[in-house]
């Protein structure tokens, strides 16, 4: 009954290493669901290299073409050499999302912990890449060219701020949907259990409106599952367009 | 760049959707998360009543890092050396394969044409020889009157000549009969009428001057 119990992490296996605790958990055993599924997907999928290609083909091509335009349309055509990291990035958010809408399994992308531990990666690959790419002058992207200097201490700190809060927003953006989403079905599901439990025969009749919200709300966790991933990949490509052109 | 700030905005709102979601149904999971733990049949409660949201439990965090940390890096490492250049591989061997082929079907296009103007030209050559064939024919047809024509004029001319130098003898041979019986009859004449005899010379001449005056 409690919507919150689908988040809890479960030990597996308990494994300690340096003093951590670093248990194989229900997080950790989906984690590996997804890189496998991910992985099995797109070798199965072209293993064949048809010409006119099959189901799993196409799928596996589409994943493709799609990460592969929006690295094109979004971080440029000097972004090509960092395609696998946003392709790794969708996929594994998005079988991630995907994965949690399968009863009974467990939704990873709706921890803070891994959307924030992939939103600095994703910051501290693009600060790395800016400071390659431009050395210090990569500072001069903290103070907007044509502004005047006289707004220099009011516009420089706004700037650092906005930069450094870039993976907190990206990550409680996934983190927040995911985990609104999932409670929510179970909060109406919750609804429709008590009152089945509460009113009995009548319970059987009203339990259907908040499950009839349900399928609805199922719907739309897919459409929130994918946009997220998406969100999530197109603010990486803009990213590393501002790393890689500096505005 | 609308393009791009729609995105942007896109992103922020369902960010700022996210968020306010989240709150509005945390608070309502709390409530049935407490009335879960007041049941006297609640399994779980005991396990996070004190943390309350398990993804703010710092305990889980060192475990959470380390497997998102092997697992993306497994990811990134499959992705970027193997599963990416197979998909890549299979995408440019068809989009080869369509340049190929678009490339061979330009080039039998191509080979059609120039049949189809070789064609062409020997059509047009042998409508010129046709036409050559034919006016040569022409020519010869029109030359042959020609000359049937001027031997038949030459022809009608030298008949006409002769027929016209006989008529004229003829007739030379008449007015020569005329006189010659003329002159005798004048003699003959004036002997019976006159008594005079003229001599031939005398009536020739007067038979002459009567007839140029005639003639005149």
């Amino acid at each position: 009954m409690d919507p919150l119990h689908q988040f809890q992490i479960n030990p597996l296996f308990q494994i300690v290493l340096g003093g951590y605790d670093v248990s194989f958990t229900n997080s950790a055993f989906f984690m590996v669901v997804a890189v496998a599924a991910i992985y099995a997907l797109l070798v199965m999928g072209v293993a064949n290299k048809s010409m006119v290609p099959g189901r799993l083909q196409s799928l596996a091509e589409m994943f493709y073409e799609f990460v592969a335009n929006l690295v094109r349309d979004n971080a440029g055509h000097d972004a090509k050499p960092y395609f696998p990291f946003v392709f790794s990035i969708f996929m594994f958010v998005l079988i991630g999302n995907m994965i949690g809408m399968i009863p009974y399994t467990f939704t990873f992308t709706s921890h803070i912990i891994v959307t924030f531990a992939l939103a600095a990666t994703v910051f501290v690959f693009v600060t790395i890449l800016a400071l390659l790419k431009h050395g210090l002058h990569f500072f001069s992207f903290f103070m907007p060219h044509g502004a005047p200097i006289a707004l220099a201490p009011i516009l420089i700190p706004i700037e650092v701020i906005s930069y450094v809060m870039r993976p907190v927003s990206l990550s409680i953006r996934l983190f927040a949907n995911m985990m609104a989403g999932h409670t929510m079905l179970k909060v109406f599901a919750g609804f429709t259990v008590m009152m089945i439990s509460g009113l009995g025969a009548l319970g059987f009749v009203t339990g259907l409106i908040p499950l009839a919200i349900n399928v609805a709300l199922t719907g739309f966790e897919f459409l929130v599952a994918f946009l997220q991933a998406y969100v999530f990949s197109i603010l990486t490509c803009l990213y590393i367009r501002d790393a890689l052109e500096l505005h | 760049m609308p393009n791009l700030l729609a995105k942007g905005r896109l992103a922020r709102w369902s960010g700022v959707a996210g968020a306010s979601l989240a709150t509005l149904t945390t608070m309502a999971g709390t409530v049935l998360a407490a009335a879960a733990e007041h049941a006297p049949n609640a399994a779980h409660g005991g396990e996070h009543a004190s943390g309350g949201l398990p993804q703010l439990n710092p305990a889980n965090f060192p475990t959470q890092i380390f497997w998102l940390a092997l697992t993306f890096g497994v990811l990134y490492y499959l992705m970027s050396k193997k599963a990416l250049p197979r998909v890549a591989e299979v995408l440019e061997a068809r989009q080869e394969r369509i340049s190929r082929d678009l490339a061979k079907a330009a080039q039998l296009k191509e080979e059609a044409e120039a049949i189809m103007a070789q064609v062409e030209k020997s059509l047009a050559g042998a409508r010129a020889e046709a036409q050559g064939v034919i006016a040569q024919a022409a020519a010869g047809i029109e030359a042959n009157n020609q000359a049937r024509q001027a031997q038949l004029n030459a022809d009608i001319a030298e008949r006409l000549r002769t027929a016209e130098s006989s008529i004229a003898t003829a007739k030379e041979q008449a007015l020569a009969n005329i006189r010659a019986e003329s002159a005798g009859i004048v003699r003959d004449i004036t002997g019976r009428l006159a008594g005079v005899d003229v001599d031939q010379a005398q009536a020739d001449a007067a038979v002459a001057a009567v007839l140029e005056e005639r003639r005149g």
